[in-house]
């Protein structure tokens, strides 16, 4: 299992090969979220899993059907995690079938994350800037509820080598501060010098956090860079325009705002017309997109 | 139509390998000795053949089951044969089915799965290789495959059913002697006349076909049926029949920036006019030759420690197309036609750089309310204002659901 540094992979020789996997740890969030680790029977094919953070498998129960879910990380011992909300009859086999449970698993598919974000981007910036910081520059990530789960394989690459990244902010939104996905691991990020902050829209009586919609986080948040800052959101689509909005009042080139989308996926590989938005197919565009080239498409009503 | 007499001019005798430069004349009889051939080499023969009053493509042993003396009246949601009693094999035009269904089954099986001991493993199926030759194949169908070539075998991702089947099939093309009035070929720039795409190519004539090859495969069957060169007077009679058949198109599309247009009306009111009519049937998403979308089913045995995954053809005007975890993208039918007219004439071309129409007119003939793409791409053209709504038009001939199964 690995992350590699590539924007996307190479063609697999049938997409529909399916792989066995076995869920080897299950570990219930929230309101009806949770993580899974999954190991490969075959170790080979664990081993030639590389994958971008962002990226998403198609996760498949047997005789039940198929759920596109993105790629949440990896743990200590290098198994496959995924974070998954309980919502349909795949993700609802998947939590009741528990530890020990035998997978179907195709992938990984998409387009992720930008890797080397600033390195790859327009803006001008003045050479000597860009030479005295670090190579991929500044990130900010918003994470909406269960939108951090793509994101948090980003944030375990940035934390993988951090001396190439500047500032690193992540704001989280959720519902209540117990929707706040991967709390036990916020203080390993700070410990990675990755400033964490979170808001919530109902607070209980002990919360000592913020409280309100992340975009009031990010007006008050310091960004010392804008031009050299690459921006990354995930979360209800409202909640990613605002953020985007607010990001490109503050001086971010829209060219290094990047957001990811969800649709329906059937074959996840851009054969099946399912994940079609205006001229992008989401499974093999995207779901990362830069913010630009799908922000007027996301404004249509029912596209 | 003109007369020819074959006596008044000597025939040319072939003396050596046909070129594929060089236009032939077989004689209809021919066209039996071709079937045969093909049968020989392990080829599935599909043509058109009458069946349940509609000329559909199914398998072909002999030239007698092709509709010979049929002809076709085809109108918005209207689809009629009959049978006139001219001695012509192909004077019709395309009817319910498309190749489509041969290259891209409505069924298949791109899985499956066993379970011992709770432990599942998963295997594809063996790579199939059905052959087939396709009969009588119009050039709006040759521009459909060619499109689907795009799609299933020039994209980032190859799928490996349609791979299979298209790279054995042997295409004999027809050129088109009449055209329905839901004909727009003209306008999509795609026909009548057939001109790549195909191993051979056949112009109807009165007592015989006009018949060209494009490929190796093409020019070697025809070097067994040892043609006959084509005489000028053929030639000519094949140019009057092509021709007649490109006046008899009267619909058209106007393509200019269609798809600027288009992607920049995503608001316009007819969308909203369409939705009180469009009834959300798919069929015109079933009968078009180029529409490729499909959803994977789960076909399990009792026990439940087998299961197959089958691809089925699906439509974006099926409600649950759209679903996701955070409810249906497109919950009503002016967003789900929206969704089929923008993709096939407009954001088509971002996604292959072609449009998805080739003009054959299926969608409107098999409309069961007869919505005429070309007629709601025209009154978007109009500035919104004045656009006034429309009444709801029952169509008084409308013909029943396309329902039948499509087979294999």
């Amino acid at each position: 299992m690995s992350v590699v540094n590539r924007a996307s992979l190479p063609n697999q020789l049938d997409p529909w090969k399916t792989s066995t996997v076995t869920v080897n740890r299950l570990r219930a969030h929230t309101s009806g979220v949770f993580s899974i680790d999954l190991s490969f029977e075959d170790p080979d094919v664990g081993k030639q899993f590389e994958f971008v953070p962002g990226q998403f498998n198609m996760l498949y129960v047997p005789g039940v059907g198929e759920a596109a879910i993105s790629i949440a990380g990896t743990n200590v011992s290098g198994m496959l995690q995924h974070t998954i909300r309980t919502v349909g009859a795949v993700t609802t086999a998947i939590e009741k079938g528990g530890v020990g449970m035998s997978l179907g698993l195709r992938g990984p598919f998409g387009r992720g994350w930008p890797l080397e974000p600033v390195t790859n981007s327009t803006a001008k910036v003045s050479t000597s800037t860009k030479n005295d910081h670090p190579k991929n520059g500044d990130v900010i990530i918003v994470a909406g509820g269960i939108g951090l789960a793509p994101l948090r394989s980003m944030v375990e690459h940035i934390g993988s080598r951090r001396a190439e990244y500047g500032t690193v902010s992540i704001v989280v939104g959720a519902r209540s501060p117990g929707d706040l996905l991967y709390q036990d691991e916020y203080e390993d990020w700070r410990s990675r010098k990755m400033k964490v902050i979170c808001t919530v829209d109902r607070a209980s009586l002990d919360w000592k956090g913020q409280i309100g919609v992340v975009t009031l986080l990010l007006e008050r948040l310091e960004i010392s860079h804008p031009s050299l800052t690459t921006f990354m959101t995930c979360g209800p689509e409202v909640m990613m325009r605002y953020a985007a909005k607010s990001a490109i009042n503050r001086g971010i080139p829209e060219a290094q705002i990047y957001v990811t989308l969800e649709r329906n996926m059937n074959c996840a590989i851009g054969l099946c017309g399912h994940c079609q938005l205006g001229p992008n197919f989401i499974c093999k565009d995207g779901p990362v997109f830069r913010y630009n080239s799908v922000s007027a498409l996301l404004r249509v009503q029912e596209l | 139509m003109p007369t020819f007499s074959t006596k008044s001019q000597p025939v040319k005798p072939v003396n050596q390998q046909p070129s594929m430069s060089t236009s032939y004349r077989i004689p209809k009889s021919d066209l039996q000795r071709l079937i045969e051939l093909l049968r020989c080499d392990g080829y599935t023969v599909v043509g058109p053949k009458v069946e349940d009053d509609a000329i559909v493509y199914a398998e072909i042993g002999h030239i007698d089951e092709l509709p010979k003396g049929f002809r076709n009246s085809q109108d918005p949601g209207k689809y009629r044969v009959e049978q006139t009693g001219h001695k012509n094999l192909f004077e019709f035009n395309v009817g319910p089915h498309s190749w489509k269904q041969f290259l891209f089954p409505p069924r298949a099986m791109v899985a499956s799965g066993t379970r011992e001991a709770n432990r599942w493993t998963f295997e594809t199926p063996p790579e199939q290789q059905p052959k087939f030759a396709f009969l009588g194949v119009r050039s709006c169908e040759l521009a459909a495959i060619a499109i689907q070539d795009r799609i299933f075998l020039q994209g980032s991702y190859v799928d490996p059913i349609y791979k299979a089947r298209r790279e054995s099939a042997l295409i004999i093309a027809i050129n088109c002697t009449v055209a329905a009035s839901t004909c727009f070929c003209t306008s999509m720039k795609t026909g009548p006349k057939c001109r790549i795409g195909y191993d051979l190519a056949l112009t109807e004539l009165e007592d015989g076909f006009v018949i060209q090859s494009e490929t190796e495969r093409g020019r070697s069957l025809l070097t067994t049926l040892k043609p006959d060169e084509a005489i000028d007077k053929d030639l000519e009679e094949a140019r009057i029949l092509e021709q007649r058949a490109v006046e008899q198109i009267s619909k058209q599309l106007d393509t200019t920036n269609i798809r600027d247009l288009l992607l920049g009306n995503l608001e316009h009111p007819r969308w909203d006019e369409v939705s009180t009519r469009c009834l959300s049937c798919t069929n015109c998403t079933m009968v078009c030759p180029t529409c490729f979308c499909s959803s994977v089913s789960e076909v399990v045995d009792l026990t439940g420690d087998s299961v197959h995954r089958q691809r089925e053809w699906d439509s974006c005007f099926n409600l649950d197309f759209s679903y996701t975890a955070n409810g249906i993208v497109r919950n009503d039918r002016r967003s789900r036609y929206r969704q089929w007219l923008t993709h096939k004439l407009a954001s088509w071309y971002d996604q292959f750089d072609s449009s998805g129409c080739v003009g054959c007119g299926r969608c409107i003939t098999w409309c069961p309310v007869g919505i005429d793409l070309t007629e709601e791409v025209a009154a978007i053209r109009q500035p919104p204002s004045s656009n006034r709504m429309l009444p709801v038009i029952a169509l008084p001939n409308a013909t029943c659901v396309l329902t039948k199964e499509t087979k294999e």
